[in-house]
C-alpha cells in the first residue's frame, strides 16, 4: 500500500520538479556566474565555478551600488509610511461615518487600480519640474504614494468595517473625540491591515522603474532598479560582474521573505484579492 | 407653508432654537471631521492621478514638443493620426497578445502550482519558497538576467540546445523578429504564475474540508473532486485574477524597455513603450499623451466591460 501510495505520487513529484527547475535555474545561473571569472563564464557556463571569486562583489562594494540601494530604502520607507497615514485616515470616514459622499469617494479610489501610471506619467513629469523636484529622490514620493493609495484604502476600509461598533459609542460615552478615537483606538487593532499594506507597497515600491526612470536623471538620485541598468550599461561585458550586481539588488527582499514567509504571502494575497 | 410656520415656531422658541442650532453645529462639525480624515489622501490622489489624467487629455490636443513653449491647439488631430499609424496598431496587437498570453499560461501554471503545494508531497516549504520568489525580483533585474539567458552567443538556452544537438535552433532570442515577443512572453510567465499560485492558494485554503469529506464517502475520484469542488469553488479568483491578468498587461513596460526596447523593428512594442519613446526619446509630447489617453480609455473600456459582466453574473445568481 505505501509502495502504490509512493508510485502515485511520482508523476507529482516530477511536475514539481520540472516547475521547480523552470522557476528556480535563472536564479542559480546568476548566483553562479556572479563567482565565476570572465573567462570560466564563456567558456564552462554551466559548471560551478572552478576558482570561486569574490571579487565581482569587490567591484560591486567599491561603486555606487550602496547609494542607490540607500535611494531605495529611503523612498520606499518614507512612502510606505506616508501611505499608511494617509490611507488610514481616509478609511475611517470610509467605513465607520455616513455622508454624502460615502460611495462615489470609494469608487474613486476602486478605479485608481486600474488605472495604467504611464497614462499619468507626462503630467506628473511637468509638475515634477514646475514643483522643483525634478531630479531629486524625493519627486518619486507623490506618485508612489498617489498610485499605492487605491489598494491600501481598499485594504484599511475593508478591516475597519470589521471592527465592532461598539469601540466607538464607548468611547463617544466617554466623551472621546474623532481623531483620539481613531488614533488611540482604532488604529492600534489595525497593525495586521498595516503589515499587508506595507508589505504590499514595499515590495512595488522597492522594485519600481518607470517613474525613477523619468523623474530622475542623474546617477546620484537612482534608485536601485535604475542603478542595475546603470551597470548594466557600464559593465556589459563583465556578465558576471552584472550577475553579482543582479544577485546583491535581489538579495534584501528573498532573505526578508525567507523569514517573514507567511505574512508576504498574506500581504501579497490581500493586497490582490478585493471585497 | 406649514414649514413656514413651523420655522418660525421653531425660531420663537428659545429651547427649540438651541436645539436646531446645535444639532448643525454638530452636524457642520462632523463634516469637518470627515473632510480633516479624507482630505489629505484626496489631495495626494487627486494631484497625481485624477489631475494628471485631465491634463494628459489636455496636452493630447496639441502639437508639442515638449522642449519649447510651442503650443499648437491641434483638436484631436493626433487621434486622427494615431489611427493611421500601423506602429500604434501593432501595439495593440502586441498588447492584446500579452493579455491573451497571460490568461493561457499565467493562470493555469499558477494553478498547477497552488494545486501542487497542497499535493501529498515532501519538502513543500522548499517548492514553494522557490516558487515564489520570481515575484519579489524586480523586473528590471529579471529583464537583464533574461537579457543573459537569451542571448545569441553565450545564452543559456542556446547552450542547452547545443548539449542536446539542437544546434540548428540556435539564435538570438531578442534580435529575431519572430521570437522576441515569444521569449518576453516566456520571461513574463515566469514572473507572475507565482503571484497566481499564492492568490489560488489563498482561495484553496478557504474550502472547507468537509466538502471534499462528503466527496469522497460518494466515491469520487480525484479528478471529479477538483472538477466538480474546487473549480467552481475557484472561480471568484479566477474571475479576479483574470481581471488582474488583463489590466496588468496593458500596463507592461519595464520588462521591455531593459530587454528590447520595443525591437527588432518594432516588434515587441507596447502601448506603454511607444508612448515613452515618443514622449522622452522623440519629443512628441502631445503624440505621445494621445498614446497615454488611448491607454487610459482601453483600460477604462475593459473595466466598464467586466464590472457589467461581474454585475450581471452577480444578478444571475
Amino acid at each position: 500500500m505505501a509502495l502504490l501510495k509512493k508510485i502515485r505520487s511520482m508523476p507529482l513529484y516530477l511536475l514539481a520538479i520540472i516547475i521547480l527547475v523552470f522557476t528556480g535555474f535563472p536564479f542559480l545561473i546568476m548566483v553562479n556566474s556572479s563567482f565565476k571569472n570572465q573567462y570560466e563564464f564563456m567558456t564552462k557556463p554551466w559548471s560551478l565555478p572552478d576558482v570561486f571569486t569574490l571579487e565581482n562583489y569587490s567591484l560591486i562594494f567599491s561603486s555606487q551600488f550602496f547609494h542607490y540601494f540607500l535611494n531605495s530604502l529611503i523612498v520606499s520607507g518614507i512612502s510606505v509610511v506616508i501611505v499608511i497615514v494617509l490611507s488610514a485616515m481616509a478609511s475611517y470616514p470610509l467605513a465607520r461615518l455616513k455622508f454624502k459622499f460615502n460611495k462615489p469617494i470609494f469608487i474613486l479610489f476602486l478605479v485608481g487600480m486600474m488605472i495604467p501610471i504611464h497614462t499619468t506619467l507626462i503630467p506628473i513629469y511637468l509638475l515634477t519640474i514646475s514643483l522643483g523636484l525634478y531630479d531629486t529622490i524625493w519627486a518619486l514620493i507623490g506618485p508612489y504614494v498617489a498610485f499605492a493609495l487605491p489598494i491600501s484604502v481598499v485594504i484599511f476600509t475593508m478591516f475597519l468595517k470589521d471592527l465592532p461598533k461598539e469601540l466607538e459609542e464607548s468611547a463617544k460615552i466617554d466623551g472621546c473625540g474623532h481623531f483620539r478615537l481613531f488614533w488611540k483606538i482604532l488604529f492600534p487593532l489595525l497593525t495586521p491591515a498595516v503589515s499587508t499594506v506595507a508589505i504590499y507597497n514595499f515590495i512595488h515600491m522597492w522594485n519600481e522603474f518607470v517613474f525613477a526612470l523619468v523623474l530622475t536623471s542623474s546617477g546620484e538620485n537612482a534608485t536601485l532598479p535604475l542603478g542595475l541598468r546603470e551597470f548594466y550599461g557600464e559593465f556589459s561585458v563583465n556578465i558576471p560582474g552584472i550577475m553579482a550586481a543582479l544577485t546583491m539588488a535581489s538579495l534584501p527582499l528573498l532573505l526578508v521573505y525567507l523569514v517573514a514567509q507567511e505574512k508576504i504571502v498574506k500581504g501579497v494575497a490581500a493586497g490582490s484579492v478585493k471585497g | 407653508m406649514e414649514g413656514k410656520t413651523e420655522k418660525a415656531y421653531i425660531s420663537n422658541t428659545p429651547f427649540l432654537r438651541d436645539k436646531v442650532k446645535t444639532r448643525r453645529q454638530k452636524k457642520n462639525r462632523e463634516a469637518l471631521v470627515i473632510a480633516g480624515f479624507l482630505a489629505p489622501a484626496l489631495l495626494v490622489y487627486g494631484l497625481y492621478v485624477v489631475y494628471s489624467i485631465i491634463m494628459t487629455f489636455y496636452y493630447s490636443l496639441f502639437d508639442w514638443s515638449g522642449v519649447d513653449n510651442i503650443f499648437i491647439f491641434i483638436g484631436l488631430q493626433n487621434y486622427i493620426d494615431l489611427m493611421h499609424d500601423s506602429v500604434f496598431w501593432l501595439t495593440l496587437k502586441n498588447n492584446s497578445l500579452l493579455v491573451v498570453s497571460s490568461l493561457v499560461t499565467q493562470l493555469p501554471l499558477g494553478l498547477i502550482m497552488a494545486l501542487l503545494l497542497f499535493s501529498p508531497i515532501k519538502g513543500m516549504r522548499f517548492f514553494r519558497s522557490v516558487y515564489f520568489m520570481p515575484f519579489l525580483m524586480s523586473t528590471v533585474a529579471i529583464g537583464i538576467l533574461f537579457t543573459f539567458i537569451y542571448d545569441g552567443s553565450y545564452g543559456i538556452v542556446n547552450q542547452f540546445l547545443g548539449l542536446i544537438g539542437l544546434e540548428s535552433f540556435q539564435q538570438a532570442w531578442l534580435g529575431n523578429e519572430s521570437t522576441a515577443i515569444w521569449a518576453i512572453i516566456v520571461t513574463i510567465c515566469w514572473q507572475f504564475a507565482p503571484f497566481y499560485m499564492i492568490l489560488f492558494r489563498a482561495a484553496i485554503v478557504g474550502i472547507p474540508e468537509d466538502l471534499y469529506e462528503a466527496a469522497d464517502i460518494d466515491g469520487a475520484r480525484k479528478w471529479d473532486r477538483f472538477k466538480n469542488i474546487t473549480l467552481p469553488l475557484l472561480m471568484p479568483t479566477i474571475v479576479t485574477s483574470s481581471i488582474l491578468s488583463i489590466i496588468g498587461s496593458l500596463k507592461y513596460f519595464d520588462l521591455i524597455y531593459v530587454m528590447t526596447n520595443g525591437g527588432p523593428n518594432n516588434s515587441t512594442e507596447l502601448m506603454a513603450t511607444y508612448m515613452y519613446s515618443e514622449t522622452f526619446t522623440n519629443f512628441n509630447m502631445g503624440y505621445g499623451s494621445s498614446v497615454s489617453f488611448s491607454m487610459f480609455i482601453i483600460a477604462f473600456l475593459i473595466t466598464l466591460v467586466i464590472f457589467l459582466l461581474d454585475n450581471r453574473r452577480k444578478g444571475a445568481i
